[in-house]
């Protein structure tokens, strides 16, 4: 009674403090604390081997954290992990199924393991694989699927015992554009009809963008900026209006006295500008320009993608991070493995 | 103990893996073949044990061996399940591991027994004297042995991190359990060294109890071999049980 009322009263289905996962000398995770609202779908966005999933498979309780706590649903992850599992689902960024059994197997295996009740699991097997559209193959050997529809396979399975907190380590990586659009308007669909909470790390700006409502960037385990997307993207100054003219700093004179232009610089015979709501000032600015009888060829628009926000907050994009081999987790990890 | 129903579907898992490859199933029988209808009736030519025929000799330790390699193969299979993902899956369930480890004892126990009947069946179209009421307290004897050696698979298994180590556990490990067994050789009349090796070897025991039970033929009594066999049995569930509940993956 006083845990359940406790669950109730607390609106978050997630909360860690100070959790923090060496290995070795190695800090996977430094230090996180956060906040994940019920409902809510939030993004960890980080390059590959920043600690997403290390962080991830702490609160999932497969690994101990090194110190902090957290809880997942208003269970602790170190005292109460049989809690936490009854009302988590996983989808991990590597593929977990039984590639030997067929996708029915598979999900009966996961209902019977969520000790769901006989009937219950007919049923929303059957839900869940019309739901990633794989009816037609429930009976088939999971060995003859194709990439996507094992994700999907196992999006299904995540979702089988409905879930209070669904995971999703990656959840479209390597996948076809197709597939992938497929997946997130599952994810949308999931958070809209059900209400469950979404964590998902990816390492792609757009679909971070597209599908969450808060993103924690998060490098080298640390948890650089948390908010709502929109915020990240204000947080930058606004949109960024390119204007191609032959008299730019004429121009930059002119517009350099408007209050709500931010920074303005020339190059190149271009003009940059920094203003809010860049698509409602236009018209203005080209109004002032036609009154100094300045010619401009034209103007455009870039709105702040969560990869400025990124380069903003780590100094550099989330390519350049990936292109370094040696800071990827994983090759750190397994190289120390190596070496004892 | 809330955990009967995952017990029963991890261990119809393994019946339902095993039954799909058919190849493991006519691979795990090869080699036992040749050495029974070869080795067994090349050597009964010239050779004759307890004065019995040498293939009634081989018979039950050929039947070790079978259950042995089955069962060691079935616990070892756990670094298969972790290659491809799938231990993770068991491991975030809320599941405890003990039954997790007590279901794919059972189900590969239950796979190297179906494995040990068709020896059998083998070995008696050879022409190994063995009755048929003694047959069915083989089996539940094969079974006992088999949850032994795959909870040492998985023991094994919970320490490695891929199957390269797997020959090493085959050569270092599962080939000299079976030469030292009795399997091939009386033991009474080997050499000191060997003698005292094979005290500390389970499979001892196995070929001896199956050997007292097929053929009626033993250097000691049943109730030592079991008794023996059983303290085996427990010791090596509860490593297994320790070791997986140990990994981190």
């Amino acid at each position: 009674m006083g845990l359940a009322a406790k669950r109730t009263e607390n609106g978050n289905a997630i909360e860690t403090d100070g959790l923090t996962k060496k290995f070795g000398t190695l800090i996977a995770v430094d230090d996180v604390s956060l906040k994940i609202a019920k409902g809510e779908i939030f993004g960890l966005l980080g390059p590959n081997g920043a600690g997403k999933t290390t962080l991830i498979s702490m609160l999932v309780t497969m690994r101990r954290p090194t110190s902090g706590h957290a809880t997942v649903n208003g269970h602790d992850i170190q005292k109460e992990a049989a809690g936490v599992r009854e009302s988590i689902g996983i989808v991990f960024q590597d593929p977990s199924l039984d590639e030997e059994l067929t996708a029915y197997e598979n999900l009966e295996l996961h209902a019977a393991m969520y000790k769901m009740d006989r009937k219950e699991a007919e049923r929303r097997i059957s839900e869940v694989i019309k739901m990633v559209e794989l009816e037609d193959r429930l009976h088939h050997v999971v060995k003859t699927f194709s990439g996507g529809m094992r994700r999907r396979l196992e999006i299904a399975r995540g979702l089988l015992h409905c879930p209070d907190v669904l995971f999703l380590d990656e959840p479209t990586i390597g996948l076809d554009p197709q597939t992938r659009q497929h997946i997130w308007s599952y994810i949308k669909r999931m958070q809209e009809e059900h209400g469950i909470t979404i964590v998902i790390t990816t390492h792609y700006m757009d679909e971070a963008d597209l599908l969450c409502d808060r993103v924690a960037i998060i490098d080298h385990g640390k948890i650089i900026a948390l908010d709502r997307n929109s915020a990240l993207k204000d947080s930058l100054g606004g949109d960024i209006l390119a204007i191609e003219t032959p008299c730019s700093d004429k121009l930059r004179e002119a517009f350099g006295k408007l209050e709500w232009v931010g920074e303005a610089k020339c190059h190149d015979g271009r003009l940059t500008l920094r203003v809010t709501k860049g698509e409602q000032r236009i018209p203005k600015l080209m109004e002032i320009a036609r009154k100094k009888g300045i010619e401009v060829s034209s103007v455009s628009l870039h709105k702040p993608t969560l990869d400025d926000v990124f380069l903003y907050y780590t100094g550099k994009t989330i390519r350049e991070e990936e292109a370094s081999p040696n800071e990827s987790l994983r090759a750190r990890v397994a190289s120390m493995r190596r070496s004892g | 103990m809330s955990d009967l129903i995952p017990i029963y579907h991890i261990w119809r898992r393994e019946l339902i893996r095993f039954s799909r490859s058919k190849s493991r199933i006519l691979g795990s029988l090869g080699m036992p073949f040749f050495f029974l209808a070869i080795i067994g009736t090349g050597l009964g030519s010239v050779v004759t044990v307890a004065n019995g025929s040498y293939l009634d000799f081989m018979a039950p330790g050929i039947l070790a061996m079978v259950v042995l390699f089955g069962s060691i193969f079935s616990g070892v299979l756990v670094i298969m399940d972790r290659q491809f993902g799938f231990l993770k899956e068991t491991m975030v369930a809320p599941v405890s591991r003990t039954s997790i480890v007590i279901g794919k004892a059972l189900g590969g126990a239950t796979t190297a027994v179906i494995q040990g009947m068709l020896m059998l069946g083998i070995a008696m179209l050879l022409g190994a004297h063995i009755e048929m009421a003694d047959i069915l307290p083989a089996i539940a004897l094969m079974f006992m042995v088999s949850v032994m050696f795959v909870s040492i698979g998985i023991a094994i298994a919970s320490t490695m991190e891929d199957m390269h180590g797997f020959q090493l556990v085959m050569n270092f490990l599962v080939m000299p359990m079976f030469f030292l067994s009795g399997a091939l050789f009386p033991l009474n009349t080997a050499p000191e060294p060997i003698r005292w090796l094979s005290y500390i070897d389970p499979m001892t025991y196995v070929v001896e109890a199956l050997r007292y039970l097929l053929v009626g033929y033993s250097t000691m009594p049943i109730g030592m071999s079991s008794g023996i066999l059983g303290i085996f049995l427990v010791l090596s569930v509860l490593l297994a049980t320790w070791l997986f509940n140990r990994i981190e993956s």
